[in-house]
């Protein structure tokens, strides 16, 4: 049976009536219509569907929509304020961290939240932070690098 | 895939008198990492799904050199990876947590249900089996207490009853002088599944002195993640040497009996762990003498992702 719920999405107040097996996934994509994050494997294996859940990066895929129940979610489509791209986003495509682009919200969700995590910037946690992330075209030398550019970027925004 | 009655407890008695009046019928739900997966492919069917993530008071982690580690059921692996004391009181169960899946499924499974779903690779189960973990179930007649290398039936099988929660996990402070690591050998650095992973412990009776204990756990090589008793037993009261501990890599290897799968042969399975055995107890050995490693080194020694 369908069930009601309310998730903060983006900062805005969101609310779905959603079947219990459905994910957060499908709620944010099907019900929501906010397609940024996408599919891949639905299993937890891509990371495509990485969205930050209570400040934290989770598969979304694997979220039961009412265990999001009154939780904060970011996706991508909340990262750039107006026409101002978030940090990470800009150094993405100034370093051309992205080719076809589809893993890249889940890509750029993961690097927001290892940002956002306190741990320190070094070149082996970004990698270890985005080991959950596959990439099939990029090779994922230019992904770290846009992520290096990104956390000096913030550095000196942030002196 | 088959429709489900959803229900929410918020309190161990909620959740343990649903347990009770669904029995088979019902699974239990926290993080919902691995339910979801099995749900969609059809492989876990059942008429009541009980999600526990809210349940009061089984998200807490404490620790103490008195009491040791107290691990709710609900907290998450990657607070595990993450939580001070565990990187200093229990390094080989910090860095195995830093080995479970990618950051965005530590941030969702928990450690009751990485126990509970009985995985034979389990990750965070060889590190809690050789630090001497229990398990305080809560069941209809109030809680009792099972040690973790009892808890286990067989893949998926656990002891839990009708009616049974795993509510907490308890390990005991490790005396001074103890070291210990984990490794996991798996294709995939990050989302994968263990082929093999050892973990082992070893306590000093003084910085230099013989071993007053050593324990070996094995994920992935039998029904159930397993202690190698018969390789501690030559290790224990002895001067550990490399020789002995060569020889009781020897002996886990020779002790189990993998099976054939897309992770890997038997045979290989076998060697590696021989392998493993060797390089977790030398690394377990030198921290036991000289000091653990800082984070980021030991996950570094943990993680060897190889075809």
């Amino acid at each position: 049976m369908k069930k009601q719920l309310q998730i903060t999405v983006n900062g805005e107040l969101r609310q779905a009536l959603v079947e219990p097996f459905y994910s957060l996934l499908d709620t944010l994509r099907d019900e929501m219509h906010m397609t940024g994050t996408k599919k891949g494997c639905d299993e937890g294996d891509c990371g495509a569907c990485t969205v930050l859940l209570n400040g934290k990066p989770v598969c979304s895929c694997l979220v039961l929509a009412h265990s999001a129940h009154d939780g904060e979610v970011t996706t991508i489509e909340g990262l750039a304020v107006g026409q101002d791209l978030h940090p990470v986003q800009k150094a993405f495509a100034e370093y051309g961290g992205l080719q076809c682009g589809y893993c890249t919200p889940g890509i750029i969700l993961s690097a927001v939240g290892f940002l956002e995590s306190g741990e320190e910037p070094t070149e082996e946690n970004i990698k270890h932070a985005l080991g959950g992330n596959l990439c099939r075209c990029t090779g994922y030398s230019k992904v770290i690098e846009s992520v290096m550019v990104a956390v000096k970027a913030t550095e000196k925004a942030t002196g | 895939m088959k429709r489900f009655e959803y229900l929410e407890a918020r309190t161990v008695r909620q959740a343990v008198s649903m347990l009770q009046r669904y029995g088979d019928k019902a699974r239990i739900v926290a993080g919902s990492t691995d339910f979801l997966v099995r749900w969609r492919q059809g492989v876990w069917n059942p008429e009541y799904v009980i999600n526990i993530q809210r349940v009061a008071g089984l998200g807490r982690i404490t620790y103490s050199a008195r009491n040791g580690l107290r691990i709710g059921a609900l907290v998450t692996v990657r607070t595990l990876e993450q939580h001070p004391a565990v990187r200093r009181r229990y390094p080989a169960l910090a860095a195995a947590a830093a080995s479970f899946a990618g950051v965005q499924v530590r941030n969702l499974a928990t450690a009751g249900g990485n126990i509970c779903n009985a995985s034979p690779s389990g990750d965070i189960i060889p590190p809690l089996l050789v630090f001497g973990a229990e398990c305080r179930i809560a069941g209809p007649g109030g809680d009792r207490w099972v040690a973790l290398d009892q808890f286990f039936k067989g893949p998926g099988k656990t002891v839990l009853e009708t009616g049974d929660l795993l509510a907490e996990i308890r390990v005991p402070p490790p005396p001074r002088n103890t070291g210990s690591h984990y490794i996991k050998h798996s294709p995939r650095g990050a989302m994968d599944i263990a082929t093999v992973g050892v973990a082992s412990l070893v306590t000093l009776e003084g910085r230099r002195g013989p071993a007053s204990e050593a324990r070996i756990a094995l994920g992935a090589v039998a029904p159930t993640p397993v202690r190698a008793y018969s390789a501690e037993e030559i290790l224990r009261g002895k001067d550990i040497s490399h020789e002995l501990m060569r020889a009781a890599a020897d002996i886990a290897r020779d002790g189990v009996k993998p099976i054939d799968d897309i992770r890997g042969s038997a045979a290989h399975r076998k060697d590696m762990v021989g392998v493993l055995t060797r390089r977790t107890l030398e690394q377990a050995l030198s921290a036991a003498a000289g000091g653990p490693l800082n984070f980021e080194e030991q996950r570094r020694l943990t993680i060897q992702a190889a075809f």
